[in-house]
């Protein structure tokens, strides 16, 4: 496993599509992939340093991006133009940019998730287990510990931030053949914790506020993501935490651990553990685990 | 200051939205009809971005504290002062103590109460539009309630079209030309943008998408508009990695304000709605209609007519020819 290595995948041409008069859609794979990730990130980053007139939001998604325009400034056939240069203009292989590798404390088979998944049993694909149990057998564990501990083993990458405000997409950073893929709820529930950490497609996310939800349930973290009123010392400049970009290291803690972390958020002391590094795709390409191995370290 | 009794079924405070947060995750919110909320401005002297009341098939009631110039337009609420009715579109002068009272739509979903002056909210990450979901913006970031006080701004923010920053005063009486005032009733349809991720569609089903009449279901809100109608049929695939089992899922991906996805009847994004998720999209209702889908009212119905990209740009320039002539004209009324 030590010796495995991620492979470039080879993109098709990406698809350029109008959303209607004001958007620009990109989608530069249908597949999820690093190296798809990796270029949506490396161009909407050239888009902001280039601080074309006219665009007005500019929005990495895992795979694709899009961009909100206005027509009377920028026509979006002029814009995709400079997007298509742009995109020739860019090789991964030789970008790399600073992030941040960031501790998530989570408890695991939290009370409070575990009341939500059972209460919506009928929405899902199997009414007599938990979602746990579902996903580790789908992923061919013998356990939920098995499970659990391939999804904290390596660390996940927060490739999208959306959905309401403050949600974090993020992808596993290891090999094809060790991603966990699990699918959603049958029918989506109505209700959700927040900070309920949940898995769905090959994308582990942290619920920002209560409500709606797809994604199987797996346990709580007590930090949040989301703090409108800025309250937090880490969110004195915006008000949600993750970027994409960032390394989230999943890690899982007990009750004890939990309530006093808790305790900290809720007197509004609580500040995450993290370290900025500077993130080189192909030294991860080349050696995903030892490059993991190293990035967690600097927050152990 | 207006003093709230009854705040209706939903109102809450807009401006037209809060931008360069999208990739965070925090959708544009603003007003639902731009068009509507915009005029009501102009009528009161203010400028387009001011904040007014949105109000959702049923107004507010509510004591003016002070004497103000004000203006209600988009759906038809008959509103009245101190119970005589008062016109739509018409700027109105009200004075201290005066009550208001906006009933219910006999026509179109949405309406706009603006008052000289703006109302006077915080400004929250660049804009004072209410975002209910997190409760920013707006009034404590939530629709409004019985005993809610709302101060009316000084004056920062009124236009000063046609030359000189006249008083709002001047306006009272003017009344917005009759070929300005949109007829919700008849606007049974909307123009789209096929594209996004629509290749996931069979020929049948955009066939179907534009064909069919489209009914306005209950769950239809600020953050999206869902419609009833026969299924949507996606061409068959093996499903990408990452993307979950269903036909109808994708990768997750950001979504345009507007956009059309398919989970499997359509559902339109609207000022509020998610900013990305995992359904495929299939076209984007252009952005000067997105405000006549907001007026459709429950169990109407609405058609989507494709067009190209140039017609969604032309039609977003006439209308800001067709405002800024508005404006014009309104302040030629001085």
């Amino acid at each position: 496993m030590a010796t495995e290595q991620i492979t470039p995948v080879d993109l098709p041409d990406p698809r350029y599509e109008y959303g209607a008069d004001d958007f620009v859609f990109v989608e530069l794979a249908e597949a999820m992939s690093f190296t798809a990730n990796f270029k949506a990130m490396a161009i909407t980053q050239q888009v902001a340093e280039r601080d074309i007139e006219g665009v007005i939001e500019n929005c990495p998604g895992n795979a694709s991006y899009m961009l909100r325009i206005d027509p009377e400034v920028i026509h979006p056939d002029g814009l995709i133009e400079r997007l298509k240069s742009i995109e020739s203009e860019i090789d991964i292989s030789e970008y790399e940019w600073e992030t941040r590798v960031i501790d998530v404390p989570v408890l695991f088979e939290d009370p409070w998730t575990h009341e939500t998944l059972m209460e919506f049993r009928d929405r899902h694909q199997d009414p007599d287990g938990t979602d746990l149990e579902y996903s580790a057998e789908l992923n061919g564990f013998d356990s939920v510990d098995a499970f659990l501990e391939a999804f904290v083993g390596a660390p996940h990458m927060v490739t999208m931030v959306g959905f309401v405000p403050g949600l974090p997409w993020c992808f596993q950073m290891v090999p094809r053949s060790e991603q966990l893929e699990v699918p959603k709820y049958v029918e989506p529930r109505t209700d959700t914790p927040s900070r309920a950490v949940g898995f769905g497609g090959a994308f582990s996310v942290i619920y920002p506020v209560q409500g709606a939800g797809g994604y199987q349930l797996y346990g709580r973290t007590p930090v949040e993501v989301l703090d409108v009123d800025q309250e937090l010392p880490d969110f004195e400049e915006s008000i949600v935490f993750p970027n994409p970009g960032d390394i989230l290291n999943y890690r899982a803690i007990d009750r004890e651990e939990y309530d006093a972390i808790r305790e900290e958020v809720e007197t509004g002391t609580y500040e995450y553990t993290y370290e900025r590094v500077e993130f080189s795709p192909d030294e991860f390409f080349d050696a995903p685990h030892e490059y993991n191995d190293r990035l967690v370290e600097v927050i152990e | 200051m207006i003093e709230i009794h009854e705040g209706g079924i939903s109102s809450t405070v807009q401006d037209l939205g809060r931008s360069g947060n999208y990739h965070i995750g925090m959708p544009p919110s603003g007003a639902m009809d731009s068009y509507a909320h915009t005029v009501a401005n102009y009528l009161v002297g203010n400028e387009a971005d001011a904040a007014t009341i949105e109000m959702t098939y049923q107004g507010i009631t509510a004591t003016v504290r002070e004497d103000a110039v004000i203006a209600v337009t988009g759906a038809d609420m008959s509103p009245s002062v101190n119970g005589d009715p008062i016109g739509m579109w018409e700027t109105v002068a009200v004075e201290a103590g005066d009550e208001l009272a906006i009933s219910f739509a006999t026509d179109g979903a949405r309406a706009y109460l603006a008052v000289a002056g703006g109302i006077d909210v915080p400004n929250v990450m660049g804009s004072q539009s209410t975002y209910t979901l997190v409760g920013i913006g707006g009034h404590e970031g939530r629709g409004l309630e019985d005993g809610d006080r709302l101060a009316i701004g000084n004056g920062d923010g009124v236009s000063s079209a046609g030359g000189e920053t006249a008083s709002p005063e001047e306006l009272v009486g003017t009344e917005l030309a009759e070929e300005y005032v949109p007829d919700y009733a008849e606007e049974d349809s909307v123009r789209i943008v096929l594209g996004l991720t629509d290749y996931r569609l069979t020929d049948d089903a955009k066939e179907t998408l534009c064909d069919t009449e489209w009914k306005v279901s209950p769950e239809a809100d600020r953050t999206g508009y869902r419609l009833e109608g026969p299924d949507i049929e996606f061409k068959e695939r093996e499903q990408p990695f990452g993307a979950g089992p269903n036909p109808s899922n994708v990768v997750d991906l950001g979504y345009p304000v507007g956009s059309i996805q398919v989970p499997q009847k359509p559902i339109v994004l609207m000022q509020d709605a998610v900013t990305g998720g995992g359904y495929a999209t299939v076209g984007t209702v252009i952005s000067v209609d997105r405000g006549l889908l907001a007026q459709r009212q429950t169990h109407k119905t609405v058609a989507f007519d494709a067009v190209d990209v140039e017609a969604a740009i032309s039609a977003r320039e006439q209308q800001t020819e067709r405002l800024e002539a508005i404006e014009a004209e309104i302040a030629g009324e001085r």
